[in-house]
């Protein structure tokens, strides 16, 4: 039963804590949103973004503390979630369709209606035709259509721009500023720092499920916001002094891999990375400025508009199978939908990829296969009761180094890491990173991602600073400090930031 | 999650694994003491021959579901083998044997591709064959009922070898090598990976196409083998009844065996156990007199539980 | 001139594809078979296309929710018998048994769908074994057949006629247009459409997906019986082992019809056109004469992979 906030509040929830089996999302957050705020909610991944939103909503209860609503809250999200075969009309009117005297719904009018109401949205697009054939940010543009017209008081836009090109950017910008007029309030999720400090009045930044900062916007100069975003987590400060990395490693010779003038618009725009044998390299940049994308685009999995990727100066064909085949191998993002496979065990995981060569006509050796994964337990260090234990059972920590061990033995060149220690715990974190320090020592050249500028600054020779989709810098030696990354990722930013100040 | 719901959820889940064992020796149990001349060896060879044909289909079954696909076109590709044989008798029995299992290949390797390289959905893929197959079928065989005559042939249905009848046989052999290449080779670990999580297989680096495709062939040449040793014990070519509805059967005994539907999990002694269940139960019922009226519901009833025990908990 | 894009080349295929080929096939025969064009062939064929069609019509709506039901063959089955049986009782008795027996089969098949998340396809395979197992207990295992008596007001229903057209036709093209106005003029069909084209997008929007689910197989289960009822009281009897493969003929008309056999899309009218299409090649096969009739299977087993691989590619 939502109690009445405190007067001009349309949101306020005080030490609110929630936990998924085990881990903790959010730990005794406070949030408020006044009316007609514009609220900028910002965070990495897996900072509880998602979670504090489900919360908001109501899609989750929390374990502990108060949330107060005062109004109607509508959401859009980054998915477009509306339904592509039907028509624009028919999705923006979907449960509350014009009828006309016999209770048939009245397609002109819906049709009329949808048509006058997406004109001052910008869209102008034949309203009887599929939502599916208009372009994705006119999607999201008849979704936040859609979330205004339910008369909401509250309207939470989770990531609205991501997929959006800069000039439909401006429509939603303009759209927001309209609501806002019109005493709207706006939880505004993004990481484009450009957009927050144009249209947000207030910033809330979440880190490890902790509310690490909350005030207005205008007074937070950018390196601060950044700074305050990639921190150390917060847990680990207390409880170890640093990463487990040692001294750099000194990378020789040729590079082993060459990828040039990477292209898949609009995510990822003439990006070139090369890597040494020996060599640790570290992409950073803020979440969706196109890591994860380069990862993809090296290894095949991501359709290219151009760009070569060489391994030991030969050209590698654009598919995982040959990218595989030619050393690159690639621990994904997200373990769980892109890495393990849960119902097979341990050894099964590991040697998945290493099949053909561990069998004679098409006839595993399980005695071959015993070998190597023994290997790579001991190795690795791997706490598992019996190598044949279902993987989904193990720890994140042991997962993560579960698929190490499946890329390993397939003997790569090439390391592609992403995010290799996120959600794992805090002493699996540590053994992770000393062994991407063991594999480049052993001549491995590894490409290391991550959100904590800590482990880049720590873990990595050199670091290719990513910013929208484009390269934004590459930091070595002398430069590898937190104030000239924050600079790299800051810099248009920082420019930008001096046009506003003086525009208030 | 409390203390009884956890309880509940491993006895679901020993349930879903063991349950077809459980069941069988239950079923046997009671024949042995309520039925009259259950324990004989004529009994339990014509329970066998009976359950040797569903079992071939359901072996490749298993395996196109634990790539979490499905093919509801083996009754079809059962039909279109019995169709061919009388086609080719007269060039001998091996010659229409071998034709009726091109027959199966085709028609899987065309499941496969439908699904692996076109994109299709296993379900909708393998229904143009469920709906033109049977038809295709009857107008090879003019939509007649053909006797079959080849002593040869025939004695591929009623002989022995080693004292069992050869369809059995060849349905043990089957089953044994189902379960090595699952268990043993490359290829069947590689199907158990792509059905349990396509896209980790794919980032893996492995050949998903051509495992598909691989397993909708295995599927429809396993059908053919069965549409054969079926029609040599019926002694004629019957493509109007033949393997009608046997998607179900085959998938029946695939699930209730503990393989889910979902893919990502090969039970292969588990479908022996579903095949031999269902068939002990088709049996139980004809024994104790029930019509068929009544069996067929009450199958269908065993049916429906059987996958509401074993369907994944979201 | 503009070029034509994909996305229209795509919609032009779906919409009128099967229509072109109807009038195509409709003029081909005309011309070439004298027997085509006449009234008495073309009455005929009409009717026997009625009863595919009311069957077809709730398969449309099952599909458009990404489902599918292949119980309706055997329900269809049932519905005859059921009605022949009751007949006995009159005219009431021999219309809403059928009716009522088929769609609680229906809905216990949506109730099991909607709320165990078990596969359609299965759950409809297991009530087709169900319902052809309760033919069977009511026929005495198959060896008695119902005769409806000759002077029954039912009869009417399935052998009265209006200017020589049967009245299956008018009830078939009248549940047409009802169907056609649920479809797209109610909620309830919005419902439909949201539920196949998106279903987790359709749970955020409110969509009932549930309720959406148990109620199309319902009605499709209804339909059926009311199919069968019609054709039992057209026969003058509840024949037994009329139905199987039924399920995938009306699978092929309402696929044929554009409707998209993964959910999301399709159209009554696309269904008729679909039944139209088959029946027309069935009738054509016959006027040949030394043609298999089975034929006409294997023609819309062609039709259907032909439809379902240009979906795909097309929407590439």
């Amino acid at each position: 039963m939502p109690t009445d906030t405190s007067p001009g509040l349309v949101i306020e929830i005080a030490g609110v804590t929630k936990t998924f089996a085990g881990v903790r999302a959010l730990h005794d957050v406070d949030f408020t949103l006044k009316r007609g705020e514009i609220h900028a909610l910002v965070g990495e991944n897996g900072a509880g973004k998602s979670t504090l939103i489900k919360v908001l909503t109501g899609i989750h209860s929390p374990d502990g503390g108060r949330v107060t609503r005062n109004g109607r809250i509508s959401t859009i999200y980054q998915e477009v979630n509306l339904v592509p075969l039907m028509s624009v009309a028919a999705n923006l009117f979907l449960g509350r369709e014009p009828r006309n005297r016999l209770g048939l719904i009245d397609r002109a009018r819906r049709d009329t209606e949808a048509k006058e109401l997406l004109q001052s949205y910008g869209i102008t697009a034949d309203v009887r035709s599929p939502l599916g054939t208009l372009a994705v940010g006119e999607q999201q543009m008849v979704a936040l259509a859609r979330a205004v017209e339910a008369d909401a008081d509250v309207v939470i836009m989770d990531e609205p721009t991501s997929s959006l090109e800069p000039r439909e950017v401006e429509t939603l910008l303009e759209v927001v500023r309209r609501l806002h007029e019109s005493g709207i309030a706006i939880i505004y999720v993004s990481h484009r720092l450009d957009e927050l400090y144009r249209i947000c009045d207030t910033v809330t930044v979440l880190r490890d499920g902790v509310s690490v900062h909350s005030g207005p916007l205008a007074e937070l100069p950018r390196i601060e916001l950044i700074s305050l975003m990639l921190g150390r987590s917060v847990n680990e400060i207390q409880k170890h002094g640093t990463t487990a990395f040692g001294e750099g490693h000194h990378a020789d010779t040729r590079p082993v891999l060459e990828a040039l003038d990477l292209t898949s618009k609009p995510r990822i725009n003439n990006i070139d990375v090369s890597i040494r044998p020996g060599e640790v390299v570290g992409l950073a940049g803020l979440l969706g400025s196109g890591r994860t994308e380069t990862a993809k685009a090296i290894i095949g999995a991501l359709p290219l508009d151009r760009g070569t990727v060489l391994v030991a100066g030969k050209p590698v064909p654009r598919n995982v199978k040959a990218a595989t085949r030619a050393g690159i191998s690639m621990l994904a993002e997200d373990r769980k939908t892109e890495g393990i496979i849960p119902n097979l065990s341990v050894r099964e995981n590991i040697v998945l990829a290493a099949l053909p060569r561990l069998s004679r006509f098409g006839v595993i050796s399980r005695a071959r296969q015993d070998r190597i994964v023994d290997a790579f337990v001991k190795r690795l260090r791997i706490k598992v009761s019996s190598p044949e234990q279902k993987v989904a059972e193990l720890s994140g920590g042991n997962q993560q180094k579960v698929l190490l061990a499946r890329w390993l033995c397939t003997e790569p060149k090439i390391l592609l890491l992403d995010e290799p220690t996120r959600g794992i715990d805090v002493g699996a974190k540590a053994e992770v990173q000393a062994l991407i320090d063991e594999l480049a020592k052993e001549g491995l050249a590894v490409l290391l991602i991550s959100s904590e500028l800590d482990e880049l600054l720590d873990g990595a020779d050199r670091l290719i600073v990513l910013r929208d989709g484009e390269v934004a810098g590459e930091l070595e030696g002398a430069q590898l400090t937190r104030e000239h990354v924050l600079t790299a990722i800051a810099a248009e930013v920082m420019d930008d930031a001096d046009s506003h100040q003086n525009s208030h | 999650m409390t203390l009884t719901a956890t309880r509940t959820a491993t006895r679901t889940r020993w349930l879903q694994d063991n349950g077809v064992y459980v069941a069988v020796v239950a079923l046997l149990l009671f024949n042995a003491l309520f039925t009259a001349n259950f324990l004989t060896a004529g009994n339990f060879r014509t329970q066998l021959v009976q359950a040797a044909p569903v079992l071939i289909v359901a072996l490749g079954m298993a395996l196109v579901i634990g790539t979490e696909g499905v093919d509801l076109s083996v009754g079809a590709v059962m039909a279109l083998a019995a169709a061919i044989i009388p086609l080719y008798l007269g060039a001998g029995p091996l010659t229409a044997i071998l034709m009726a299992l091109t027959i199966g290949l085709a028609a899987g390797a065309f499941n496969g591709f439908l699904v692996a390289k076109v994109g299709i959905q296993p379900i909708v893929a393998t229904l143009a064959l469920l709906v033109g197959g049977r038809g295709l079928a009857l107008v090879i065989a003019d939509g007649q009922l053909v006797q079959l005559h080849d002593p040869a042939f025939l004695a591929l249905g009623t002989d022995d070898l080693l004292g069992i009848p050869i369809s059995v046989l060849i349905a043990g052999v089957l089953a044994l090598t189902v379960a090595a290449v699952t268990n043993r080779t490359t290829f069947g670990r590689q199907l158990v990976a792509v059905g349990g999580n396509r896209k980790a297989a794919t980032l893996a680096g492995l050949p998903v196409d051509r495992v598909l495709i691989g397993v909708y062939t295995i599927c429809g040449v396993l059908a053919a083998v069965s549409g054969v040793l079926a029609t040599s014990r019926l002694a004629a070519s019957d493509p109007a009844d033949m393997g009608l509805l046997m998607e179900l059967s085959a998938i029946t005994a695939v699930v209730v065996g503990g393989t889910p539907l979902t893919g990502g999990k090969v039970r292969v002694l588990g479908t022996v156990m579903g095949v031999v269940l269902m068939q002990l139960v088709r049996a139980t019922l004809i024994k104790h007199n029930l019509p068929d009226s009544l069996a067929q519901m009450i199958q269908a009833a065993i049916i429906v539980a059987a996958v509401y025990v074993a369907r994944e908990r979201r | 001139m503009t070029t034509l894009t994909k996305a229209t080349r795509t919609k032009v295929l779906q919409r009128q594809g099967a229509a072109v080929a109807l009038i195509v096939m409709v003029a081909v025969s005309w011309l070439v078979f004298p027997r085509f064009g006449s009234l008495d062939n073309l009455r005929d064929l009409a009717l026997q296309g009625s009863f595919l069609a009311v069957i077809a019509l709730g398969m449309t709506f099952v599909i458009i929710t990404g489902g599918i039901d292949l119980s309706v063959g055997s329900l269809y089955a049932l519905g005859g018998v059921l009605a022949a049986w009751g007949s006995q009782y009159g005219f009431l008795a021999a219309l809403t048994l059928p009716l009522l027996v088929c769609g609680a089969i229906g809905l216990i098949n949506g109730l099991l769908i909607a709320r165990t998340n078990m596969a359609p396809f299965i759950v409809t395979l297991a009530s087709l074994l169900f319902a052809r197992g309760l033919l069977l207990a009511i026929t005495d295992e198959g060896a008695t057949t119902y005769q409806i008596p000759p002077d029954s007001a039912f009869v009417e229903l399935g052998r009265g006629t209006v200017f020589g057209f049967g009245y299956p036709i008018f009830i078939a093209a009248a549940l047409a247009v009802v169907g056609g106005l649920v479809l797209n003029r109610t909620t309830f069909g919005q419902n439909v459409f949201a539920t196949g084209g998106a279903e987790q997008s359709a749970v955020l929007l409110g969509v009932p997906v549930a309720r959406t689910k148990i109620l199309v197989y319902t009605t499709s289960g209804t339909l059926a019986g009311l199919a069968g009822a019609l054709t039992a009281a057209y026969l003058q009897s509840g024949v037994t082992v009329i139905g199987v493969g039924t399920e995938l003929d009306a699978i092929a008309v309402v696929v044929i019809g554009g409707t998209l056999l993964t959910g999301g899309m399709g159209t009554v009218l696309g269904t008729v056109i679909g039944v139209g299409l088959i029946k027309v090649i069935q009738n054509v096969i016959n006027q040949i004469g030394t043609l298999d009739s089975n034929y006409q299977s294997v023609v819309s087993g062609v039709f259907l992979l032909i439809v379902v691989v240009l979906q795909r590619v097309l929407r590439r």
